[in-house]
Order: C-alpha cells, then sequence, then structure tokens
C-alpha cells in the first residue's frame, strides 16, 4: 500500500509573525481534507525580499536551510504564491545542491493549487454567505499561473474562484479590472512608497465600488497592503485570506 | 530625478494622473479585444517571438544579406556604430544636398541618438511631422510615449500652444480644429522640404526594403514630396523573409492600440526615378547587449507600447519619470544596458507583476529581466551607488522591510511603541498604511502549544 | 577597421546558439470574406460604396481637382498627371484602382504599377480606391503569399484615411493624408 503522503507546511515569516490564524487556517484546512501535515520548526524567511532587491547571491544560506528543512517531505504547500515562485525560481545557484533545489521546486505547491491540481478537491461542502472579491496575486497569477491572466487569449480560469463558487451562497464579484497589481511588490512598497499607495488605493476601490463584504486573496502580502489602506480610510470592508474563508465554510 | 521622487510628482496632480492612468487602461482594453478576436493570438507570439530568436542567432548573416539586397536595389547604405556616427552621417549627407530644413516622421532611433539637437545646432531646422511629437517638440520636450508622444498634454495645453505657435483661436480645444491648424502649418514644411527622415519598422533581409509603417500618413507625405529620403534603421529590426511580415503586421498595430493594422503600411524598396534612398544601419549598444546573454531578448522588442500601456506604473508615473529615451518596462531593460549607473534606479521602478511580458507581442521576458537587472546592478553598487536613490540603497538594501519582519523583535516593536516613532521603513510603511495588528503569538508558537509533541 | 565590419565583427564574435525559423501555418480566417472586409474598413472610419453609389457620391460633389488611374472611372478625371508631385498639393480626389484586399483589418495592396506619383494617395484630399470582391483574401499571410516574390521599388498597404488620436486620445480623421477613404467595391 502507498504511503500516505507527507506535506510540510511552509508558513513565510510574515505571516508566522503577524498572521498566525491563517497559518491554523491552513493547516486545519490541510487536515480536514485529510492530509497529513506536519510544520517543521525553525522556518525562516525564504530570502524573497533580498533576492527581489537584487541580492539573490545572498540567499544561499536562508535556501540551503529551506532545502533542510523540507527535503523529507512529499510535498510542501504554502498560503503564498509569492513565496511559492521565489522558491521555485529564485534559487541562487547551490553548488552540489543542485538536485536537492530541483526537487524542492518541484514539490512546493501554493495552497489553491495543491486543492485544485493535487488533491483535486471539486466539490467542497460548505458555505459562505457573502459577497467575496478576490484579490489575484501577480506572482500566484502570472508567476505560477494560478488564473489565465486577462492579458493572455487562452480558455479562461481560476483554481481561486474554482474553489470559492463550490461554497453555497458565496457571491463571486467580477472586478472592472480583473487582474491589475495592488501596488505592494516587496521593497517597491517602501521605495516607490507614493505609486505603491496610489496602486493600492486603486485596486481598493475597485473591490468598494462593487461592495465586497470581504476582499481575499491568496497572498497577504497584498492583502496587509490593501487592508492597510483600507484601515486608514476608515472602510469597513473585511480582509480574510482564502485559507480562512474555506476553513471556516467548510466546518 | 530619481524614478520614485518623479512619480511622486506626476501623482500630486490627481486629476491629470488618473487620466493619464484610465486612458492608457482604455487603449489596453482595446488591445485586449483585439488580440481576443484572432484564435491563433497566442501562436502569432510564439511566432514572432522565434522570428526574432532567429535573427538575433543569425544578425550578422541577415544584416549581410539585407545590406547586399538593399543595394541591388539602388538604395545606399551607411553603417553608423554609435548616435554620435549616426549623426554625422546624416549631416553629410544634409550638406552634400544644400539642405536646410527637414521633416522628420516618428522614430525613437533618432530620439535615442540626440539627432535633433545635434542638427539644429548646425544650423538646420527639423520638423517632427507626427502630430503628437510636432507637439511635444515645439514644447521642447522628449515623447512621454514611443506611440502616443504626447499622451501626458491635455488638449487646454494644447491649445494654448497652438495658439502661440500657429495663431489658433485662443480657448479654442476642439481636436479636430487643432489637427486641422497642425495640418494646414505641416502641409507647408511638407512641401518645403527636400529630404525627409524615417524611422524604419522592420528590414527584410530577403529583398533589402524597409518598412514604416503610420496612421497619419506623415512618413509618407515626406518622403514621396523630397528628393532624398534617409531612413534611420536599428540593427536589431531585421526579420528574414517577406512573409514574416504577415506575423508581424497582425500583432503590431493590435498589440500597440488595438487597431487591427496601421492606415499606412508601406513597403520601400527603390527609390524612385530620379530620387534617392539612404539606409543608416545603427548599433548604438545593441551589439553590446546581444551579448549578455540574459538581456539579449529584449532586442526583439517591435515598439508597439503595449508594455507602457497595461504598465501600472507607468500609467500612474508618466513616461517622463523615467528619464530615459524608452521609458516603461521595455526602456526600463534596454537603458541599463546603454547606462547601467544613470538609469540604476529603473528596475526597481516595477513590483514584477509581469503583465508587460504578458502582453509583449514578441514575449520577451520583461519582467524577469528586470529581476535579472536588480542583481547586476547591487553587484556594481559601489560605482553605481551615487545613481541609486539613498532611500534604496540605504535604507532597504541594507535591512529589507521582510527581514525586519522574520524576529519576533518585530512584533514586540511594534506593540510597544507609538507608531511615529517605529523606525525608517515601517515610518515610510506607515505614511498611508496602518500596521497590522501584532497578535499575541507567533504561528510557531501556537504550533508548539498546539501540535508539537 | 570600418564601422560596418567593427559592427559585424563584434556580433560574429558572440557566442549564440542557432534557433531555427519556424514554418509559419496557413491560418485561415472564419466567414464571408466580403461581409468581414466591409466591416474592417468601417472600423477603421472608411466607407464602402458600390458603382451606383459611388456615381451618385461624385454627382453629388463639386470636385474641380479629380485624377484617376481606373480604367472603369476614367471620365471622372479632371487633369492629368503632372510631372511633380508638388502640383499635387490641391488635388481634391484621386481614384486609384488596388491589386487586393485583406477581409481581416481592411488593408489594400497597390504598387508602383497603379501608382504614378507615389504621394498620390496621401497628397491627395480625399482617396476612392477601386477593389473587386473577387480579389479579397482572407488575412495578411494570403496577402503575402499574393505578393509573392513581386519586385516593386514601392508597395504600400491602405486600411483607411488618414488618422490621428494624439490631442486626448481623440480620433481625428484626415491628419495629413487624405481626409476620406471609400471603397468602390464590383
Amino acid at each position: 500500500m502507498k504511503k500516505e503522503p507527507h506535506i510540510g507546511l511552509f508558513i513565510p515569516c510574515y505571516v508566522d509573525q503577524f498572521y498566525p490564524q491563517v497559518a491554523i487556517a491552513t493547516l486545519e484546512l490541510l487536515e480536514k481534507l485529510g492530509c497529513k501535515v506536519s510544520y517543521p520548526l525553525g522556518q525562516t524567511c525564504c530570502g524573497q525580499p533580498l533576492a527581489n532587491a537584487g541580492y539573490e547571491r545572498d540567499t544561499e544560506g536562508s535556501s540551503l536551510h529551506f532545502i533542510q528543512l523540507f527535503e523529507e517531505f512529499d510535498y510542501i504547500v504554502a498560503p503564498s504564491g509569492s513565496c511559492v515562485l521565489h522558491v521555485k525560481e529564485h534559487f541562487p545557484n547551490l553548488p552540489g545542491k543542485e538536485k536537492s533545489a530541483i526537487g524542492i521546486q518541484k514539490k512546493i505547491f501554493e495552497l489553491t493549487e495543491f486543492l485544485t491540481d493535487v488533491l483535486k478537491v471539486e466539490n467542497l461542502k460548505g458555505a459562505f454567505p457573502k459577497k467575496v472579491g478576490y484579490h489575484s496575486s501577480c506572482h500566484g497569477l502570472r508567476g505560477l499561473r494560478l488564473a489565465s491572466s486577462s492579458e493572455l487569449n487562452i480558455p479562461h480560469f481560476n483554481k481561486a474562484k474554482q474553489l470559492l463558487t463550490n461554497l453555497d451562497g458565496l457571491e463571486w464579484v467580477e472586478l472592472s479590472r480583473s487582474d491589475e497589481c495592488c501596488g505592494f511588490g516587496g521593497t517597491f512598497a517602501i521605495t516607490e512608497e507614493a505609486l505603491s499607495v496610489q496602486m493600492g488605493k486603486d485596486r481598493l476601490a475597485d473591490h468598494l465600488s462593487h461592495e465586497v463584504d470581504v476582499l481575499t486573496g491568496g497572498d497577504l502580502s497584498c492583502l496587509m497592503h490593501l487592508e492597510g489602506i483600507a484601515k486608514r480610510e476608515g472602510q469597513k470592508v473585511e480582509f480574510m485570506h482564502i485559507a480562512e474563508i474555506l476553513n471556516q465554510a467548510i466546518r | 530625478m530619481s524614478h520614485p521622487k518623479a512619480a511622486t510628482e506626476f501623482l500630486k496632480d490627481q486629476a491629470n494622473s488618473q487620466w493619464h492612468d484610465e486612458t492608457l487602461w482604455m487603449i489596453r482594453d482595446k488591445r485586449d479585444a483585439s488580440s481576443k478576436s484572432i484564435p491563433e493570438w497566442e501562436e502569432l507570439r510564439n511566432l514572432a517571438s522565434e522570428i526574432k530568436d532567429n535573427v538575433l542567432s543569425n544578425l550578422d548573416k541577415y544584416l549581410e544579406q539585407f545590406e547586399a539586397q538593399a543595394l541591388k536595389n539602388g538604395i545606399k547604405v551607411h553603417w553608423a556604430k554609435d548616435a554620435k556616427e549616426h549623426n554625422e552621417i546624416v549631416l553629410t549627407i544634409l550638406q552634400e544636398k544644400n539642405c536646410e530644413a527637414i521633416v522628420k516622421s516618428k522614430s525613437i532611433l533618432t530620439e535615442e541618438c540626440h539627432l535633433n539637437p545635434y542638427l539644429e545646432k548646425q544650423g538646420i531646422e527639423v520638423v517632427d511631422t507626427d502630430l503628437g511629437e510636432r507637439i511635444v517638440q515645439f514644447l521642447h520636450q522628449p515623447p512621454s510615449h514611443i506611440v502616443m508622444p504626447a499622451i501626458h498634454l491635455k488638449k487646454r495645453d494644447i491649445s494654448a500652444l497652438f495658439h502661440e505657435k500657429l495663431q489658433t483661436e485662443k480657448g479654442n480645444e476642439d481636436p479636430t480644429y487643432l489637427t486641422n491648424a497642425a495640418r494646414l502649418h505641416l502641409r507647408e514644411k511638407f512641401l518645403g522640404a527636400k529630404v525627409a527622415i524615417t524611422g524604419v519598422n522592420f528590414g527584410i533581409a530577403e529583398t533589402g526594403e524597409f518598412l514604416v509603417c503610420t496612421n497619419e500618413g506623415n512618413a509618407d507625405m515626406g518622403v514621396h514630396l523630397a528628393d532624398t529620403h534617409i531612413a534611420c534603421m536599428g540593427i536589431e529590426k531585421i526579420i528574414p523573409r517577406r512573409k514574416d511580415l504577415g506575423v508581424f503586421l497582425r500583432i503590431l498595430a493590435r498589440s500597440a492600440t488595438g487597431q487591427p493594422i496601421t492606415n499606412y503600411s508601406s513597403h520601400f524598396r527603390s527609390p524612385a526615378k530620379g530620387k534617392e534612398i539612404h539606409l543608416v544601419l545603427v548599433d548604438n549598444g545593441r551589439t553590446r547587449q546581444l551579448a549578455r546573454e540574459k538581456f539579449k531578448n529584449s532586442l526583439k522588442c517591435i515598439r508597439c507600447g503595449a508594455c507602457m500601456n497595461t504598465c501600472p506604473i507607468y500609467r500612474r508615473s508618466g513616461g517622463f519619470s523615467y528619464g530615459s529615451t524608452v521609458p516603461g518596462p521595455i526602456g526600463s531593460i534596454l537603458s541599463p544596458g546603454l547606462d547601467m549607473k544613470k538609469y540604476s534606479t529603473l528596475p526597481f521602478a516595477s513590483t514584477l507583476c509581469g503583465s508587460c511580458s504578458d502582453v509583449c507581442p514578441v514575449k520577451i521576458n520583461i519582467h524577469e529581466q528586470l529581476y535579472e537587472w536588480r542583481q547586476e546592478i547591487t553587484k556594481h553598487h559601489g560605482a553605481v551607488g551615487k545613481g541609486l536613490s539613498m532611500k534604496l540603497a540605504s535604507g532597504i538594501f541594507k535591512s529589507p522591510l521582510a527581514y525586519q519582519f522574520s524576529g519576533s523583535l518585530m512584533r514586540k516593536v511594534i506593540k510597544s511603541l507609538p507608531k511615529s516613532v517605529i523606525y525608517n521603513p515601517l515610518n515610510i510603511w506607515g505614511k498611508s498604511r496602518d500596521l497590522p495588528k501584532a497578535p499575541k503569538e507567533s504561528f510557531q508558537d501556537w504550533y508548539k502549544r498546539n501540535r508539537h509533541e | 577597421m570600418s564601422s560596418r565590419e567593427e559592427i559585424l565583427n563584434s556580433i560574429r564574435g558572440i557566442q549564440k546558439e542557432n534557433k531555427a525559423l519556424p514554418d509559419i501555418p496557413n491560418f485561415q480566417l472564419e466567414g464571408d470574406l466580403v461581409a468581414l472586409f466591409k466591416s474592417a474598413i468601417q472600423a477603421n472610419k472608411g466607407e464602402i460604396l458600390g458603382k451606383k453609389e459611388f456615381e451618385n457620391w461624385i454627382a453629388s460633389t463639386n470636385f474641380q481637382h479629380i485624377i484617376s488611374c481606373s480604367e472603369a472611372f476614367h471620365t471622372y478625371a479632371t487633369q492629368e498627371l503632372p510631372d511633380d508631385a508638388h502640383q499635387l498639393d490641391h488635388l481634391e480626389l484621386a481614384i486609384l484602382e488596388v491589386q487586393f484586399g485583406v477581409a481581416e483589418n481592411g488593408a489594400m495592396w497597390l504598387d508602383d504599377s497603379q501608382l504614378p506619383h507615389r504621394a498620390l494617395p496621401f497628397i491627395t484630399e480625399h482617396l476612392v480606391l477601386i477593389l473587386s470582391e473577387e480579389n479579397l483574401v482572407s488575412n495578411m499571410h494570403q496577402a503575402y503569399d499574393r505578393i509573392g516574390s513581386d519586385h516593386s521599388g514601392f508597395g504600400l498597404f491602405i486600411a483607411g484615411p488618414s488618422k490621428t488620436a494624439d490631442i486626448e486620445q481623440s480620433l481625428v480623421i484626415g491628419a495629413h493624408g487624405a481626409k476620406s477613404l471609400r471603397v468602390v467595391l464590383l
């Protein structure tokens, strides 16, 4: 009999520190779906901020650490498209560890794609009777191809939508600009503060004009940015990571 | 001015920046609709990309073939290794023809070479004949967009400008009226010019012909009335076969503005009887870029401008914020190849959202090259450090935001300190955004308590 | 060393993986070519006329300066071709035949054999192009198949009247070239 696959839960550093409830929801959700999940202790930043700032070569240490922590698992799952993309595409040269790196890169998945592509979840039983706006993170969308981007002339698909619209009562909102960037962009949020905030305001306004109850997404970095603006503006919209919605709904 | 500073300035006029964003987004929308009317669109992008890959791997052979055919067709071919030589070649031709006034249609290459100021210094009148280019020329500005040179201006600005330069009625902002005034003004220039300069959209190795595409018809008005046509062409504009145009003409205008084809696509092969065509082939850094494995395919660019229209940064910061001849995403991967120090902030003027790569009709991996330029620029930190804004150099590189997040320290700091004293990066974050509420414990702590045996 | 040699040598000196030139599939356009062509021309802000409509239209105008290079419509010409294209400045109407049209985008092909002066379709105030329905091809691939290896000093696709949107993206017809385009479809 085939051994039950063992999933290593990868929780990005800022999720660990600021959004533990999302990490818990991810863990509980996977467990509810019958997965054997472990969270290897001692996780650090995957190195993405440094790499995107132009210092990929300095992420050797964090990458080797990552490999060491996760090599034993059958799958690695994270509630973040952005960090998964970094591991998949932007590990630095790791002399002597190339095979391990490729192994890691093949078995790492963002949460929603793990649900739709590996677990083949089709009929989630649950309810979430709210109007939901979904923010596609660019790294998830155009990096991991979690949905068809609006630029391409290919058949439409959206893995998050596929999951969410299964839930009873959930009203999926089509935005005016379906997948424009929110302006977070890592260090961009600081180095290009004015632009970053303007992009965030514009993205938020699109959701608000469609009167969403909940603004969700697969990347907390985008949601942190959008929520930060919404709070400063005194907007009442609720922010939830997609893992929280799914975990709550299929209770 | 660094990109962040220029962008901040641009955003200060909210009504204008919003108009800029929405107008360019509308063009991106048209491009989407137009591309989706072609079932084989993605196949065409693949073909265009493959044809250009083939060109880059055989550029020397195609250039020689192109030159041989062009010479056979009676075209005079010149080679310029840089902007200076290009300008000198053009000047020499003008001097031979005793020409003191020329008309010029849109050519990003001549912008790149700063041909206009060079010729003007020699006492030659240069008239840009594309309407948008004429407008910015009156204002002594460069184009802010490679397809829509005056997209940063409003009709009230143009009305005031034309009132001053062309004596149009004060306050008349009607675009049709203003365009007609420019038509009459430029008609005089067309009729008077002995030499006309154009850019080149495509050069065909197989036939030695070259294409110039416009909607206004200004390139043709110029060259067919002049005795001498000077066409300035970057060496990367070569394509192998005439039939390759079938691919490129289907994607160029659709990507640029959403229209199915430009209203005029002119194929120049031989001069008309009694006239001359000079073709100037220009390197100016292109062979250097070709030698950079990670960046060479930026040379596949066909200058459609789609990456500008889709770029959420470009739309909200305007073309001038880049300070480079070619602005926007493609400019941010081309310009550091010309001068890494001067353009060191451009690859950082991006969230790496990847929309540019997905609209690109020749499938240049623009956002991946932006990432790669960041890796290069930081290697030369000492040399280019001064070009980087201090914010970039000291604030972030030494202490990336998320590195601060990664210790439990930050959680405690946020909890215990008022916002105003939280140090620099977070301070910037907090100007217009709240920080997340610090939770009681991290996930790791929770996991240890709840799941770890 | 000449700049030519310098440029070519530096290209030759670069290690390059040879990437093959792809074949271009024979893409076809679904649908009625005439209907598609008509809607393409209209979208490009041109107008489609039948022979009768054209005759009515031209009768309604009061043009004094007309040049016709079309055998079928030669009688409308009010003047002969001047030697110098500059003398075409006051031309009100040019009537030209085209070789073929492209249904997908409305582009029509002319070369030196239709153009006694290359400036003609640009300098005229109004332009009429004569096209026979049987000379429609579906898309640009077929267009270049049709042109084949024809050798003309100048060739041109015209798809609409001269236009610009350089002032606030407001479309204006008649920037420098012809202010209107009419296609007489025979």
